[in-house]
């Protein structure tokens, strides 16, 4: 009896908000650079070592770790990394 | 006044192809003469000639009104539909027309024919049209020139496999199953943690194949695997081979046709195949869980396709779920995070401490000889297993308690290094001869009862992180 020749839409239909990036850092001297250990083996040994690294270049750096790698990263912890901190980085390992 | 409202007075409603209605015809016709009627026609507007039939061959008038039969007869007054008559039966006709000597001529009784309007090739056709409103997914609309199944698959919206086009028609009859809202917020689905209605579910299960009375299952293990314990998130993001795997239990699941007896992991039923699927189907489509995008496994399994089974009916145990705090007799969506099953053989154990010591043997194997308390797993005892222990009285509590004691392995086995293998615990040399760890942590292991009768068999379905850190297996009642 119809033609019809549409179907509905299987997929999640709401529009994602577009954030911008934050500005690229000009330099690490003075600023407060986090470092996430997501709890995978070996984790910290890497970011230990770039810790080291981020000192010589004169980066002030604080240490986060994720209860567990396979959540994601507690609300509480992503907002104390994004009031305390001017640049992340999240390490993964193995 | 409603387009649809039917005219006061005497309306009837006919097909041509019916021979009840072509028999009644002349009666009609005196009718519409003597005291008038309004005739709706189904399939021939010219029919029955002398009544100047309304078309009623888009059958609008005929679904908005319940008919059901054809001829029917109705009383309409200015509230609506007063009396209704159907199929031919003089006498009743005369009483209710008021037309003391009609029919004379005919049968005294013959029966009517189903209506058009209640036909399967139109029923879901006029549902969707007459409950429209009721849907609110985008419309995605196809070219007459392109190929249904191929802008489906351009579209990124399958799992490799070809879906049933879940049409509006398709997805009202599949919201039919349920009683629940179309609009009602089902879950949250990672990864993106976009909210799912009764409606997308809806469009999902009808896609993966399933039937209307299989929603209310695929709705409750959609719920199951969206909550933080199961973390769907995680299971998806893994790089290890595993996926939800679903044990349905209760009544609901003998009611829909489920398998839980021979080949009960494999191919063949419709149910076990389409409803891990629609759930799967929901992940990809709604949660934006792809493989290569979150979805970070090396391997994979064929499970993730769908991986969903009931127990077998004779089992010697309680069912899973209600070992797992269910109600008893409820129906259930267990949702573990499992990898593909692997066979346990032994055709020579007629008692149960011989069957324990070849599990517990075959469970050391899992993920890795001398990975310990991390992982969690699911035990399938088939037919033949599972009747030593019947015969030997052992209930669950038994069995998982002489499991338990026949999994604990030597601090010496699970030592980084030992046997050749770099794999394994970091225990100081010292301190190894003095511990040991069960290879699967206290409630980590789930018996289920199932598969064919003929095998001495079982099968282990390994587990992924157990606990908190993980993934814990999450139980979720089926309501309508």
């Amino acid at each position: 009896m119809s033609n019809d020749r549409s179907f509905l839409d299987p997929r999640n239909e709401a529009v994602p908000i577009e954030r911008p990036r934050a500005a690229k850092l000009a330099g690490l001297r003075g600023r407060k650079v986090g470092l996430l250990d997501i709890s995978k083996p070996r984790g910290n040994i890497f970011l230990g070592r770039l810790e080291e690294r981020l000192r010589e270049e004169g980066a002030e750096v604080l240490r986060y770790r994720k209860p567990t790698f396979a959540k994601v990263a507690p609300v509480d912890l992503r907002h104390e990394i994004a009031v305390q901190c001017d640049a992340v980085v999240e390490a993964l390992a193995d | 006044m409603d387009a649809l409202d039917l005219p006061v007075g005497l309306v009837a409603f006919v097909k041509r192809d019916c021979p009840t209605c072509e028999t009644v015809a002349p009666v009609l016709v005196r009718l519409a003469a003597e005291v008038g009627i309004t005739v709706y026609s189904q399939d021939d507007v010219s029919f029955p000639q002398g009544t100047d039939p309304v078309d009623d061959t888009a059958l609008d008038f005929s679904f908005h009104h319940g008919i059901e039969i054809v001829p029917t007869l109705l009383e309409v007054g200015e509230s609506g539909v007063l009396r209704r008559l159907e199929g031919w039966q003089r006498e009743e006709w005369r009483v209710f027309t008021g037309v003391a000597d009609i029919g004379a001529e005919l049968p005294d009784w013959r029966p009517g024919c189903g209506s058009l309007s209640v036909d399967p090739m139109h029923e879901p056709e006029l549902r969707r049209r007459h409950s429209g409103s009721k849907l609110h997914a985008r419309r995605i609309e196809i070219a007459s020139a392109e190929d249904e199944m191929e802008a489906i698959f351009a579209r990124g919206i399958t799992d490799g496999l070809p879906v049933v086009p879940p049409t509006e028609a398709r997805v009202a009859a599949m919201l039919e199953g349920t009683e629940r809202a179309p609009d009602e917020v089902v879950a949250i689905v990672p990864p993106d943690l976009a909210p799912v209605s009764v409606e997308k579910v809806a469009i999902n299960a009808v896609m993966a194949g399933c039937r209307p009375e299989y929603l209310p299952v695929v709705l409750a293990a959609v719920e199951a695997i969206c909550t933080d314990e199961f973390n769907m998130h995680g299971v998806l993001a893994t790089t290890m081979p595993v996926a939800p795997v679903f044990v349905v239990g209760g009544p609901i699941a003998a009611r829909i046709g489920m398998n839980g007896g021979p080949n009960v992991f494999g191919q063949g039923n419709r149910a076990n195949s389409t409803i891990g699927r629609a759930v799967q189907l929901v992940v990809r489509n709604i949660g934006g869980g792809r493989p290569g995008e979150v979805d970070r496994a090396t391997f994979g399994q064929p499970g993730k396709l769908s991986f969903c089974f009931t127990e077998g009916e004779d089992s010697p145990w309680e069912p899973l779920a209600e070992s797992l705090g269910a109600t008893p007799g409820a129906d259930t969506v267990t949702a573990f995070c499992g990898e593909a099953p692997r066979s346990v053989v032994d055709q020579l154990a007629r008692d149960p401490d011989a069957l324990v010591a070849t599990y517990a043997a075959c469970l050391r194997t899992m993920h890795h000889p001398k990975l310990a308390v991390g992982f969690d797993a699911m035990l399938a005892i088939g037919p033949e297993h599972g009747r030593v222990f019947r015969a030997a009285g052992w209930d669950r509590a038994r069995l998982l308690e002489e499991l338990s004691a026949a999994s604990m392995i030597p601090g010496t086995e699970l030592m980084r290094g030992a046997d050749g293998m770099a794999e394994g615990f970091p225990i100081p040399a010292a301190q190894a001869g003095e511990l040991q760890l069960p290879k699967i942590r206290p409630g980590g292991l789930h018996i289920v009862y199932c598969g064919g009768g003929a095998g001495l068999f079982a099968a282990i379905i390994g587990g992924w992180l157990s606990g908190d850190a993980g993934s814990v297996p999450v139980v979720r009642e089926i309501r309508p």
